[in-house]
């Protein structure tokens, strides 16, 4: 039975089982819902759980766990001059012995024959049904691969009986202590809370697995380059990586890297801040609600694009544009038509990177806005200020901390933004102030790295986690610098 | 002796108030809130240098009214007002009138005190900021020593002044609020509920201010409080479901009101 039917059971099984439970429960109470502890309901789902839970943890313990048993039943069985020569051999005779395995299973019972008693070629009879092998098969291997093929087998009908066993015994356990003053909702509950907590356990041990990969990893590269040259170097020039050319080192200095990643972030801020937070102003204070109610999604709507269109909006659109102009420009100034803005440049990714970002400021900054007081409004208003002068002077203040912590959750957005940068930044690494000019980001160079066919165990690729780890770092700094303010500021109106 | 021919100034003083000219006039006043009406046609008048009190039931209009005389109801989109309101023979919802220079004029307190985050300093100054009534530090100074001084927070706070005036107590946060008014050199306060966040202490405090304020300003004050609008005020207006009830002398109105809604709700019977 595969694995899909024998889930589909237990599910029979389980719905079977609050129906049951259910209808149990209103006979235990003779008619009179009120007499139970618990409505039937409950009582259902928790016949249910009985029946599904335990059944579901076996089925999926036993599909982790049966592999190695068998596994190490077939290294078990390999001969002696296999097993002597070495791990590295006896791993490979596994993986032949294991896709003889899968191929024995697409031979019909005459072929099967020819093949167990020697008389046609195993890496031929194979080969013809597209199973190919690494070498010609020997005797031995049929024999193990037929052994293989039935422990697997025999693994899974026990599993098959076992889960199905457990979900119906379950049921009844559960089934034989319902009864008007059980208390079923309690039991129910508790289940829930712990699937609750077992859902934000998994999100933060991802957290932690993938820090701790990083980490390792990152490790691994500063095992062959100095952390010193990585973070205080000023030349990225990692070379290539060829198989076995152990003997090409490159260059690894971030500081070229992390000056584009800072000077793109500032030049996108630079843009989005401003318009972000008039937007804002406006939404929050001077748009009537109609406006507000139509504008302020459209606003968000920016947010929900892909980064990658706005990657090709700058790369088709915006680069052209600001190359053309300038060498317009230039043409009336001096009468040269050249352009002295590059299409792939500073420039290009920041404007395009500052538009991505003005939802968030704008969304982010109304929101911190609005909470500011109305009696703080009305104390400025009343005071015969304008509708500026409260903005100025009172609102704005007022939300100051917390218009700083949004504005810093924005830009750790646009350090570790990767796409816009991707299409529209250049792949230059170098350090210079001309925004006209290419310069390249942490991400791109991470990117670059990893792209195409790889082993992870050349300072080449693994270079590629220590950006990553750095570019963590730098956000994860950010953003609880950030959080740290915004809640700050919440406290204060609370 | 001296208490005696204090009480007779006192006496002589609520006297002059009860026939004082009108400082501000309603005449017909209305209030829609969108579709609801707020307030039918108020013919209300206010004496100058009299402290009147609008009290009745909640929801009866009485700070509506008060809203409608510095024109604060101008901040809540869906309000309309209808009628006249007249300050010193001048419309105050005449087009040509400047809304800011009105509320400069006729400055308000809130229910709740609402300090700037700001210094105790820059709460004072903020309005003569605004309305360039001073130009030098010295004359900052001035207005915020003097402002507070009539607030009667001068002396719990002269030592701190620059910190922050969120910190302070709430009676002493609403009469910095009151000082913050009164730096404005306004004819008219208006107070709306002013003691309703306050302890017992702090509220004889603001009403014992309220009842110095008077011989300079105009005041209207909203209160829930029977007793106080009986201590602090010399007219009562009474408020019932957006209309005006009775206007009177306090002490009339307390003892012998004309109307007998007036009667049965200040003897407790409804609201």
């Amino acid at each position: 039975m595969s694995t899909s039917i024998i889930l589909l059971i237990i599910l029979i099984v389980g719905l079977a089982a609050y129906f049951s439970g259910r209808a149990r429960a209103m006979a235990s109470s003779n008619g009179k819902l009120s007499a139970l502890h618990s409505l039937p309901g409950y009582h259902g789902v928790y016949v249910a759980i009985w029946s599904v839970l335990p059944a579901a943890v076996v089925l999926a313990v036993w599909l982790i766990a049966s592999p190695f048993f068998v596994e190490s039943a077939l290294r078990a069985s390999l001969p002696q001059e296999v097993t002597s020569q070495g791990a590295a051999t006896t791993e490979l005779t596994l993986g032949q012995v294991m896709s003889v395995a899968n191929g024995l299973k697409l031979l019909n019972t005459d072929e099967l024959a020819a093949v167990t008693n020697g008389s046609v070629n195993l890496r031929d009879a194979l080969g013809a049904k597209g199973v190919p092998l690494a070498g010609d098969g020997e005797l031995y291997m049929v024999k193990a691969a037929q052994d293989y093929n039935t422990m697997k087998e025999n693994s899974r009908w026990a599993m098959s009986a076992v889960v199905l066993v457990i979900a119906i015994a379950g049921a009844v356990f559960a089934l034989r202590g319902i009864s008007a003053p059980f208390r079923a909702r309690n039991r129910v509950e508790r289940v829930m809370l712990g699937a609750l907590l077992v859902a934000s356990s998994i999100a933060i041990l991802t957290t932690v697995g993938i820090i701790g990969s990083m980490l390792s990893e990152a490790l691994r590269f500063f095992n062959s380059v100095s952390p010193s040259t990585f973070f205080f170097g000023t030349v990225w020039d990692p070379r290539f990586s060829a198989a076995g050319s152990g003997g090409t080192e490159g260059q690894f200095g971030l500081l070229p890297l992390l000056a584009g990643t800072l000077y793109i972030a500032f030049v996108a801020m630079l843009f989005a801040v401003p318009v972000g937070l008039f937007a804002a102003i406006y939404m929050s204070e001077y748009a009537k609600p109609v406006v507000r109610g139509i504008a302020k999604p459209l606003l968000e709507i920016l947010a929900g694009i892909p980064t990658i269109v706005y990657g090709f909006f700058a790369l088709i659109t915006v680069g052209p544009f600001l190359r053309d102009i300038s060498a317009q420009l230039n043409g009336l100034v001096t009468g040269n038509y050249v352009n002295f803005i590059q299409a792939q440049s500073v420039l290009t990714a920041g404007i395009v990177m500052g538009i991505m970002l003005i939802p968030f400021v704008s969304s982010l900054s109304d929101d911190i806005i609005t909470q500011v007081p109305r009696s703080l409004r009305d104390g400025s208003l009343g005071l015969g200020a304008t509708r500026s002068e409260t903005i100025k002077k009172v609102v704005l203040p007022a939300a100051l901390p917390g218009i700083v912590g949004a504005l810093l959750l924005t830009a750790s957005r646009a350090v570790g933004e990767t796409m816009i940068v991707v299409l529209a930044a250049g792949v230059a690494a170098r350090m210079q102030l001309n925004p006209f000019e290419a310069m390249t980001t942490v991400t791109v160079k991470i990117v670059n790295q990893l792209t195409g066919d790889l082993e992870f165990n050349s300072p080449q690729t693994l270079v590629a986690f220590a950006l990553g780890i750095t570019l963590f770092a730098i956000t994860l700094c950010l953003n609880i610098y950030a959080l740290y303010i915004v809640r700050k500021y919440r406290e204060q109106y609370e | 002796m001296n208490m005696m021919s204090e009480a007779a100034v006192e006496k002589a003083l609520d006297q002059k108030m009860n026939t004082a000219p009108y400082k501000m006039t309603g005449k017909d006043v209305s209030v829609y809130y969108g579709e609801k009406r707020a307030l039918f046609d108020v013919n209300l008048n206010v004496r100058e240098n009299t402290v009147t009190a609008l009290i009745g039931p909640s929801g009866c209009g009485k700070s509506t009214f008060l809203r409608c005389l510095n024109r604060m109801n101008d901040t809540i989109d869906s309000c309309r007002v209808t009628g006249k309101i007249v300050l010193d023979e001048g419309d105050i919802y005449d087009p040509s009138i400047d809304v800011v220079e009105l509320r400069a004029r006729v400055g308000m307190v809130f229910q709740k005190p609402n300090p700037f985050p700001k210094s105790i300093y820059e709460n004072v100054t903020y309005g003569p900021k605004i309305h360039g009534l001073a130009r030098t530090k010295a004359e900052f100074d001035q207005i915020v020593e003097h402002s507070l001084q009539k607030a009667g927070l001068w002396n719990e706070v002269k030592d701190r002044l620059h910190e922050s005036g969120t910190g302070l107590s709430g009676g002493q946060q609403q009469r910095l609020c009151i000082a913050r008014a009164v730096a404005v050199s306004p004819e008219v306060i208006l107070m709306d509920e002013p003691c309703s966040a306050l302890d017992p202490i702090a509220t004889a405090k603001v009403e014992e201010l309220i009842h110095e304020l008077r011989a300079n300003y105009t005041i209207v004050i909203v209160t829930h409080s029977m007793q106080q609008a009986a201590r602090v005020s010399q007219r009562t207006a009474m408020f019932h479901l957006g209309n005006l009830v009775e206007e009177n002398d306090t002490d009339k109105m307390f003892t012998n009101p004309d109307d007998q809604r007036t009667q049965d709700y200040i003897m407790g019977r409804f609201g």
